[in-house]
């Protein structure tokens, strides 16, 4: 135990040392006022610390089994560590997209394919930002994910560096969705990536997100990603994140979203790969009659742990959330389904409902789903409702006593199983390799 | 094609099947009757090998082969088709779906290659036609959301998919109206030939008046305690199960 402290403070301790190093890489006409904010964040995160399993937000999830290993950042990373066409394979086929690379958290320009649309939405990193719209990423950067409170957030932000800046103006409705390639290069042993995105829609516009989380080579990693959304009045967004990393990555994604009156959110977050996964996805519900969809899936096999920790904040009256996720989970895998929702003294006539179901393949797989119901109101709807258990027997000899063998007959009830969050992402091409990773990992998996 | 000899099952220690004897012949069928808690199902979930049956003794052979050492997906491979008493609701997989994967998982074990769609849509849609079944309903998820008499109808259209060698139809009647039940026992008939034989099993009379049985057997307290053509079942259906039942007794304590 004690040697467990001092590894993890030495951790800390390096990567605070480290953030000198990092400064001297900052070109010297950085936006002063994103300093300061870095300065600040370090500051909170040296209080801070890592969380350990006392903090009830990491009850479940023990963060020394990452901190226990000493990651490094490469703040010289020239982004063409990778070739195009070592990133090649994770392009879904036949998808018209902006394609925005990120390279253990940095933009790549040559990477990077974004359609010449620049009128009608901005894709860039933070550096080309200041050219155009510093305005507006002054105006929103770091003012929704908290870095006073959250340790991880405030590492994030004290590093926030070249990631990806995503503008959609008033009005404007992006038919082709937007890609973030997040790619951890782990060629090199311990390697610390730390992702920070910004995306604003404008009053009555429309995009949709595909956050796609790879890893190339074998080393351990860690992920540190943060990702702010404002939704403006009345724009309608997607995002769908897909967990695919390697089985020695570490991955604290926070997504961090802020809704203003009549927008809409819908969002998919897929985890089948990573080695501990933390997806934190977090909304503020600031106007009335927005809506909030949060639908998740997973899929876990070996030594996998995924902890899905979201955060439903109704602020003001009508409007209305829903949850639903759904985890496999084989082997000695770990998942866990935390699902704040908060519904504030004026927010009456709230709608908000959960749903978590999950199914254990094994004896050793474990599963913690814990709603938490904070209702402030009293003229509210709010359901919630958590199952776990096993593959059903009956249909399992059902499928069989057609022909079908065991190991086919489990595998298609899973798939049923987890398909029905798939089946409602919206972008074709996204749900057909979706469906085949499904596929292929349960598969393997069981 | 199925000989069953003496076979006793337990179910949780509980013998349930005291002694069951059996001859099954390729172009004929059979109706298995009886009263409530008399092994009717038992059989049938035996034959198609349900978890949680233990069988004590006696032997079922099927085409020269020990059925009782097949997997159930083996056994259904090898011609033998359960229609469900109560079949399975399976959310999140098409009719559809499903069949083409039970066919393909057939045809894989016999060493043929997978059917091509053309194939299998114009096998969908001549089945379908046949059980009087919407092809529009194959689309949807199995059982999920229908009514007792489709789901017994999906049962047969199934069987007219797979065209087995064997069928158990275990209580197929009950929950019908005389409309599906029409409809049910036509499938059924028009599916019948030389090579396949079919077992049905049912509470009551009336489906025998649609499906004419060969022979009819009454099963009571586990055992087969009458055998003869299709008119036992009509003298079944008019003085009911308690003379078997006292016939049965009085065998018993003599």
């Amino acid at each position: 135990m004690a040697n467990t402290t001092l590894e993890k403070n030495n951790f800390k301790e390096n990567i605070i040392k480290e953030f000198k190093k990092f400064e001297n890489h900052l070109n010297s006409s950085s936006l002063v006022a994103l300093h300061d904010l870095r300065k600040d964040a370090l500051k909170h995160f040296d209080t801070l610390g890592f969380p350990d399993r006392k903090d009830e937000e990491w009850k479940y999830t023990n963060t020394d089994l990452i901190t226990k290993h000493d990651f490094h950042q490469d703040f010289s990373i020239n982004t063409t560590s990778l070739y195009a066409k070592e990133i090649k394979k994770f392009f879904i086929p036949e998808l018209d997209a902006n394609i925005a690379v990120l390279v253990n958290g940095k933009y790549s320009d040559d990477l990077s394919n974004i359609k010449d649309d620049s009128n009608k939405i901005y894709i860039s990193s933070f550096k080309e930002v200041r050219k155009k719209h510093s305005d507006i990423f002054n105006t929103h950067f770091a003012k929704y994910a908290d870095y006073k409170t959250n340790s991880f957030t405030a590492l994030n932000t004290a590093f926030a560096c070249d990631s990806i800046f995503i503008y959609v103006p008033d009005g404007n409705k992006i038919k082709d969705p937007v890609i973030i390639l997040n790619i951890s290069d782990t060629k090199k042993p311990n390697t610390l990536l730390q992702p920070r995105n910004l995306i604003i829609s404008g009053k009555d516009s429309s995009v949709t997100l595909i956050d796609l989380n790879y890893t190339v080579g074998n080393n351990h990693s860690l992920n540190n990603t943060v990702t702010e959304i404002f939704a403006d009045k009345n724009s309608e967004l997607n995002l769908y994140k897909i967990q695919s990393e390697g089985d020695k990555s570490f991955h604290i994604g926070t997504t961090q979203v802020h809704q203003e009156e009549y927008s809409k959110f819908n969002s998919a977050t897929i985890s089948w790969g990573g080695s501990i996964t933390r997806n934190n996805l977090n909304s503020l519900l600031n106007g009335e009659g927005c809506e909030c969809n949060f639908d998740g899936a997973f899929v876990l096999s070996g030594n996998q742990h995924v902890d899905n920790h979201t955060l439903v904040d109704h602020a003001v009256p009508n409007c209305q959330s829903n949850e639903f996720y759904k985890g496999i989970l084989g082997d000695n895998s770990v998942g866990v389904f935390n699902g704040k929702i908060i519904v504030r003294k004026d927010a009456q006539k709230t709608n908000a409902y959960q749903s978590n179901k999950n199914i254990l393949l094994t004896k050793t797989a474990a599963m913690n789903s814990k709603p938490q119901l904070e209702i402030f109101a009293d003229d509210v709807r709010c359901s919630h409702g958590a199952t776990t258990g096993q593959l059903n027997e009956d249909e399992l000899f059902y499928l069989r006593t057609r022909g079908i063998d065991k190991k086919e007959a489990r595998i298609t009830l899973l798939f049923a199983f987890a398909s029905e969050i798939i089946q409602k992402i919206k972008v074709e091409p996204l749900k057909n390799i979706l469906f085949d990773m499904l596929h292929n990992k349960l598969k393997k998996g069981s | 094609m199925l000989t069953i000899k003496n076979l006793k099952a337990n179910i949780e220690n509980k013998e349930i099947l005291k002694g069951i004897n059996l001859q099954v012949n390729a172009g004929e069928t059979y109706a298995i009757m009886g009263p409530n808690g008399s092994g009717k199902s038992t059989l049938a979930s035996v034959l198609a090998g349900k978890e949680g049956y233990e069988v004590t003794s006696g032997e079922v052979i099927y085409e020269g082969e020990n059925l009782l050492d097949l997997s159930p997906e083996d056994r259904a491979r090898k011609g033998i088709f359960l229609a469900f008493q109560y079949p399975v609701e399976i959310p999140g997989v098409s009719i559809t779906n499903f069949m083409k994967t039970s066919i393909n998982e057939i045809r894989k074990y016999n060493g043929q290659e997978p059917m091509n769609a053309v194939d299998f849509l114009k096998l969908l849609k001549d089945k379908a036609a046949l059980v009087e079944l919407d092809t529009k309903m194959t689309k949807r998820f199995v059982n999920v959301g229908f009514s007792g008499g489709e789901k017994k109808r999906n049962e047969i259209f199934q069987l007219a998919m797979l065209d087995p060698k064997l069928s158990i139809l275990d209580e197929t009647d009950s929950g019908l109206d005389i409309d599906a039940l029409k409809i049910v026992a036509d499938g059924v008939n028009k599916l019948r030939n030389k090579s396949n034989a079919f077992i049905v099993i049912t509470h009551y009379q009336r489906l025998l008046n649609y499906i004419v049985p060969d022979f009819v057997h009454v099963l009571h307290d586990g055992k087969i305690v009458r055998s003869g053509g299709k008119d036992l079942a009509l003298h079944l259906e008019e003085y009911g199960y308690d003379w078997v039942k006292e016939e049965n007794k009085k065998a018993v304590t003599s």
